[in-house]
């Protein structure tokens, strides 16, 4: 954790750092992404670079229209650039077919999204057994596992709930269990606490900040400067650019 | 397999389409399979009814009538009339080595026929023995057809067709019955068995007194014969038998094998292939009526599924999101297609058999001659494939166009779909 927010300035500063040998999970190198709406070209992204090292705890921040969630979609392999590579855990990202990139996602991603994103049909621990699904585990070990995982969340009691039957910031605690259940290397979190109230978003961050004390690495995207302040690293996206990249007190 | 399973898995998940939509759907392919079946059923009764009266002349058999010759041969100017001899039968038998059944056949119109004080007039033919078989002329239990000792005895023995029979005796026993055929007593040997003649010259077999061809011979005073009636011992050698005809027949009357106007023909077989094309056309006209409703179910499954994955299309983002390869989103929903399609299907299949077996049910108590020559809608094995396999592909298709967009795109834009 001490060497976090140097990891950041290292991937930023010096792009020979030994960043394989590191474990990097983010290397993204002259990143361009352009939106063609057949009308104009429309340029999201205008070469990113960015490290993150494992265990970090990073903001992204920008205002909208910065091409924060751009970034949010080619860091999460939910899109890919038009130009530049992309390292995802030692992967390289860029031409993979949209299998390959289901895989690296089912297999190095955790998502946490604002509205959720549970299935509205299928229980609570359907939605947490899912991405195991995917992966093939055996129903026993998925089981297990998403009992464990249910546990860590403290959501027990509510494993066979339907969506509608939870609240905000249960639904919320339900996806960051669904987000580590392949134990992913990376968990995405798109302002994750923007659709719930102050106590319950209080409760998620405080989730976040346990995680990334056992050791996950985790990259929130947020406009919300409070909430950024609490991680230990602000990367601030505008125009398109990285605009700045600095350790917050908490990295100290 | 593992792959399939977990297929499986998300379809009971996520099946869940809007029951009042599902049920419209499932009822337009229960239509259209209901319609595909009943239309094959009857293309396929209406085939074998077909297939059973054209045999009822008699199967593979040639008819040759002398004709008269159109090329000049031997000294002989053309246009000379032929005329066939009783002893003729006998010269074929002895020279081609295809030929199998035979018969020599003279035919009389107009004769009376009388029982008791019940008086007729009806064409009388004279035979020999193999003209039974040959013309599907199968005698009623407890009867017989012509033999052998009534051509060489020339016994006045008489077998019926089955109408003049009913005519002439009515509910009575025609079987050891005397009857005058020209004023002459003949004894009844045996009734035809009725059968469905759709190919007929002179008459239907049911409407004629058949007399050994010795008889006819003697009491008529007639030297030449009306026709013969020939079969190939192999059916396929049809076509060789024709040609030896005019070998062995133009040897003996001095025409030029070439000359095709000196013998005119029926070939039963050939007609009968007609006949049979002409029945597996009208049976696959029906088929693609059907198939055509069919369709339009199929373009309900297709729209309702088109539904589906607009409804669902920010599920099917964030499943991808999860790590779902393309096939975990298409086999599901090709699944839900499927077993919409499959549920209509066995609706219709289920209705159409029933109804089937009902017009079958009631057709053998009609008993009316219309719908006897139509046949009985039959439910057949090839037509319960052709409706699976349609069925298939139609919910296959419906399935698979409206979810492949879904799928091709990445899930970046499919999450945002609101």
């Amino acid at each position: 954790m001490l060497f976090s927010g140097k990891n950041g300035k290292n991937g930023k500063n010096g792009k020979n750092a030994d960043v394989a040998g590191n474990g990097g999970i983010i290397e993204m190198r002259s990143l361009r992404k352009v939106y063609d709406t057949g009308a104009i070209l429309v340029e999201a992204l205008k070469g990113i670079e960015l490290s993150v090292a494992r265990e970090e705890f990073v903001a992204i921040v920008g205002p909208s229209g910065s091409g924060k969630s751009t970034l949010l979609n080619i860091v999460g392999c939910l899109d890919v650039a038009t130009e530049g590579s992309y390292l995802l855990d030692g992967e390289e990202v860029a031409g993979m077919d949209l299998d390959q990139l289901a895989d690296i996602r089912n297999r190095k991603v955790g998502f946490v999204f604002q509205s959720f994103n549970l299935l509205p049909h299928i229980t609570a621990f359907e939605n947490v057994e899912m991405p195991l699904l995917f992966q093939g585990v055996g129903a026993r070990r998925r089981r297990e596992r998403v009992e464990e995982l249910f546990e860590q969340v403290g959501l027990s009691d509510r494993m066979h709930h339907r969506p509608v039957e939870l609240s905000g910031g249960q639904m919320q605690r339900v996806a960051i269990a669904r987000a580590l259940a392949c134990e992913p290397a990376l968990i995405l979190a798109d302002e994750p606490t923007g659709n719930l109230d102050t106590t319950s978003g209080r409760d998620i961050l405080g989730l976040f900040e346990d995680l990334a004390g056992k050791g996950h690495t985790l990259v929130l995207i947020t406009h919300d400067m409070a909430l950024a302040q609490r991680t230990r690293r602000i990367v601030r996206i505008q125009d398109g650019r990285v605009v700045e990249d600095r350790p917050t007190t908490q990295a100290a | 397999m593992a792959r399939i399973g977990l297929i499986f898995k998300l379809f009971r998940r996520g099946a869940q389409i809007q029951r009042k939509r599902m049920a419209m759907t499932v009822a337009a392919i229960a239509w259209g399979t209901l319609s595909i079946v009943l239309l094959l059923s009857f293309g396929e009764g209406m085939k074998r009814s077909f297939s059973k009266g054209s045999k009822g002349l008699g199967e593979g058999i040639v008819v040759v009538w002398p004709g008269a010759t159109s090329i000049a041969h031997a000294g002989f100017p053309q246009g000379r009339n032929l005329r066939f001899h009783p002893d003729d039968v006998a010269l074929l038998r002895a020279n081609i080595e295809e030929l199998g059944e035979a018969s020599g056949e003279m035919r009389r119109w107009g004769v009376n026929i009388t029982y008791g004080r019940r008086a007729l007039t009806k064409p009388v033919v004279g035979v020999e023995t193999e003209y039974g078989e040959l013309r599907n002329q199968i005698p009623q239990p407890g009867g017989r057809f012509l033999n052998r000792r009534d051509e060489a005895e020339k016994r006045r023995v008489a077998f019926l067709g089955n109408d003049l029979k009913d005519e002439l005796f009515g509910d009575e026993d025609a079987i050891g019955k005397t009857i005058l055929v020209h004023q002459v007593p003949f004894t009844v040997v045996g009734v035809m068995q009725k059968k469905i003649q759709m190919g007929t010259y002179g008459g239907p077999d049911a409407n004629n007194v058949v007399i050994p061809l010795s008889t006819f011979r003697s009491m008529f005073g007639r030297r030449y014969l009306s026709d013969f009636v020939l079969r190939a011992s192999n059916v396929d050698q049809n076509e060789i038998l024709k040609r030896r005809l005019f070998e062995v027949l133009a040897a003996k009357y001095r025409f030029d094998p070439a000359d095709e106007r000196a013998l005119q023909m029926w070939d039963t077989h050939e007609s009968q292939q007609v006949t049979r094309n002409i029945a597996i056309g009208i049976q696959f006209f029906l088929g693609v009526i059907g198939g055509l409703t069919l369709l339009i179910g199929g373009v309900g499954v297709a729209n309702i599924m088109y539904a589906v994955v607009k409804h669902r299309t920010k599920e099917i983002g964030v499943q991808m999101a999860l790590g779902a390869r393309r096939s975990y989103v298409l086999g599901p929903l090709v699944l839900e297609s499927l077993s919409l399609t499959a549920l209509g299907g066995a609706i219709g299949v289920g209705a159409g058999w029933a109804i089937v077996r009902g017009l079958a049910f009631l057709q053998t108590k009609a008993n009316s001659d219309a719908l006897e020559f139509m046949g009985a809608p039959t439910f057949s094995p090839g037509i319960a494939v052709t409706t699976v396999l349609l069925l298939g592909a139609i919910g296959f298709l419906a399935g698979y166009f409206p979810s492949r967009r879904a799928v091709a795109i990445q899930p970046a834009a499919a999450l945002r779909y609101e």
